[in-house]
């Protein structure tokens, strides 16, 4: 067995005639902070959305440990329209579901966040421990509620209650657990994002910019936040991010990309120093 | 210690609605409105609760609530009328194709089961398609299912256009308010149980609840065939308080009732809607009836009073709460005697207030 937990093959995604993402080829090893970068539009979150079943991919593979993800080649219609020079090279169809992907141990969070903003910080994790339930409606209905019958729903509910408040004691959060999602602070909601994505117990934790409007105080937080919980639950990380301190301080390899396209990847030094990225990236990234 | 203060609170309060219905069953208020509003009030209670929980809680739109009453009514009259009554009740086929007779409670799940049934055929398309789509679905299947319960050919089985009745029906008031108690809490269970916040998340945010692991179209089928079960149920009981069923009265205006009750209890709230259906039917069968007559004061009509008219106030009292007061009654709250004492103490203690305030402020589920 390779020590790689996702691979990506020549990934395209094409929406009609706009190609959002071009012939892209990634991997993430075990264990590894890698960084997805790139300017507004270079298709990022569509990466990640092919990864995590949201879109299905116009042509290309995805591996996850050593089994297909998701694979996908141009018909139909796609099949005029498709502007790669991969036609021909992939011919397996699979396409999974979100919630089978998250499943399978890849966990996400959102460029813009998506708690569910109405219910309590405690509730949020709580559902996100639902994937994994093995009472089925009738035990849970009639039995997970009732605290004088010793039932296994019983004890299961009081197992992701006990479960989901470490959890919040984990990430620091637990002074939020009753308190509804929508309404905490910006920070606090981006690290209830990580916390629930966690609680689905991924082995893959994928981040869609965490650090988006924070200052940079709270964005030192986040980076040590990050290596620490990557350490604490054995996970591989693949972050799309534009603070660049944040990127530069953690990343163990880093991917960028331009207008869907692959420019350049490697460690840090290499990187910071290719002069393809300083001109469409870093230069403007510094202020941005 | 407050929990347990609540509780006492709750059986108190439950004990005395027991001890009040009793009293009515046993005087001669048994056949009076207050009677037929009290047994129609928690019949809809249940019917509203079964909406709410898609409505409101999974986030999805259904508009066939009628239809699914239609079919448990139906399902229960089949199945219950005794044999021997069934040669007068089917007079036109023959006494009707089913020879047997079951149990009243046997009949009761049946009728859930039926529609459930229904419900599940409807949503094994429709479930996967975006949201909106089941609304149309229902709506129309809820026409078409009448129609169809009315076609002649059906007529040994549904007595064609024909009345159904000679049913077992109850006696005491109290039949409907332990039926509806019971499935009502069963909804209440199974809200606050893990699928209940799957539900919930499904409400919040579809793409967030896929993303969380949440299998949508299995988790939204579950939604909508328990709502249409205890529709079901509630269709059942209907029939016995109506002691007849004839499937021209389950038409879309009830499920429009119906959705109206949800709306006006708080969308997401179910003793919102216990309290709105209660309110509703006491409106529309009782307190507002006398817009509905001629009125004279010291000799002179008075004006707009007629046939009719409580429907117009009914309207315009609907899309003020539409309007001005979307969240209902209650909100996505529920009933809680905390908020009951706070209420109570608010004009008398400013300090109680202020100290609540400090407190991080916990939401009622
Ligand atoms: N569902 C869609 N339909 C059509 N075009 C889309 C869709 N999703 C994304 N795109 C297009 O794909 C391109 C890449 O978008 P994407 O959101 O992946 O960028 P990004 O790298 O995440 O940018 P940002 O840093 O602003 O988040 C954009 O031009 C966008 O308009
Ligand atoms: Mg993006």
């Amino acid at each position: 067995m390779s020590n790689t937990v996702l691979r990506m093959e020549d990934l395209t995604m094409q929406f009609g005639g706009v190609v959002a993402v071009n012939n892209l080829s990634l991997e993430v090893n075990e264990g590894e902070i890698v960084a997805l970068i790139g300017p507004n539009g270079a298709g990022k979150t569509t990466a990640f959305n092919c990864i995590t079943g949201v879109y299905e991919p116009t042509n290309g593979q995805i591996f996850y440990r050593d089994e297909i993800l998701v694979a996908n080649y141009p018909q139909g219609k796609m099949k005029k329209l498709y502007a790669g020079e991969n036609a021909g090279k992939y011919t397996k169809v699979v396409s999974r579901t979100p919630d089978q992907i998250t499943r399978m141990g890849i966990a996400r969070t959102f460029q813009n966040i998506r708690l569910f903003s109405s219910l309590t910080a405690l509730e949020n994790v709580l559902i996100a421990q639902h994937l994994h339930i093995r009472s089925n409606l009738f035990g849970a209905t009639l039995l997970s509620q009732l605290s004088f019958v010793k039932s296994k729903a019983r004890q299961e509910e009081e197992h992701m209650y006990q479960r989901a408040r470490e959890l919040l004691v984990e990430v620091g959060l637990e002074q939020y657990e009753n308190e509804v999602s929508g309404s905490l602070p910006y920070g606090i909601q981006r690290r209830l994002e990580i916390a629930r994505a966690l609680a689905t117990n991924p082995s893959l934790l994928l981040l869609d910019e965490p650090a988006a409007g924070m200052n940079p105080q709270e964005t030192r937080a986040l980076t040590d936040f990050i290596v620490e919980i990557k350490d604490r639950y054995k996970l591989s990380v693949f972050m799309i991010e534009h603070h660049m301190d944040l990127v530069m301080s953690i990343s163990d390899r880093i991917y960028v990309l331009d207008f869907g396209k692959l420019i350049a990847h490697g460690t840090r030094e290499e990187v910071q120093n290719n002069q393809r990225v300083i001109d469409a990236y870093l230069g403007v990234a510094e202020d941005a | 210690m407050k929990q347990k203060r609540y509780l006492l609170y709750s059986l108190v309060l439950a004990a005395l609605l027991l001890a009040a219905l009793i009293a009515i069953d046993n005087s001669s208020l048994k056949s009076s409105m207050l009677s037929t509003i009290l047994q129609k009030g928690a019949i809809y209670a249940l019917v509203a609760v079964s909406l709410n929980l898609l409505n409101g809680f999974t986030g999805l739109f259904s508009l066939g609530q009628a239809g699914f009453m239609l079919l448990g009514a139906y399902t229960y009259a089949i199945l219950t009328i005794p044999v021997e009554a069934r040669s007068s009740v089917y007079q036109y086929f023959n006494g009707g194709l089913v020879q047997f007779s079951l149990p009243v409670v046997v009949g009761l799940i049946a009728a859930g089961l039926v529609a459930a049934f229904f419900a599940f055929l409807i949503g094994l398309p429709v479930l996967r398609l975006k949201s909106d789509y089941l609304a149309i679905a229902t709506l129309g299947f809820a026409e078409i299912i009448r129609a169809l319960i009315q076609w002649n050919t059906l007529g040994p089985i549904t007595n064609g256009s024909n009345i159904l009745r000679k049913f077992p029906t109850y006696s005491s008031l109290l039949f409907p308010f332990a039926v509806s108690a019971v499935c009502i809490g069963l909804v209440v269970l199974m809200i606050r149980s893990s699928y209940g916040r799957a539900f919930k998340s499904i409400r919040e945010d579809e793409i967030a609840a896929e993303a969380m692991g949440i299998n949508l179209a299995k988790h939204k089928m579950m939604a909508f065939c328990t709502s249409s079960f205890f529709a079901g149920v509630g269709g059942a009981m209907l029939a016995m308080f109506q002691q007849s069923v004839q499937a021209k009265y389950f038409t879309s205006a009830m499920t429009y009732e119906i959705l109206l009750i949800v709306v006006i209890g708080g969308i997401g709230s179910v003793t919102g809607s216990i309290i709105s259906s209660f309110l509703f039917v006491a409106c529309s069968e009782w307190w507002l009836r006398f817009l509905d007559a001629q009125h004279y004061i010291g000799g002179v009509k008075v004006p707009l009073l007629r046939s009719g008219f409580r429907m117009v106030v009914f309207s315009i009292v609907i899309m003020v709460i539409v309007l001005f007061y979307r969240r209902g009654i209650m909100g996505t709250n529920e009933f809680s005697w905390g908020a009951i004492e706070k209420f109570i103490k608010a004009p008398f203690g400013r300090k109680a207030r202020e100290e609540e305030r400090k407190k991080v402020t916990t939401p009622h589920e």
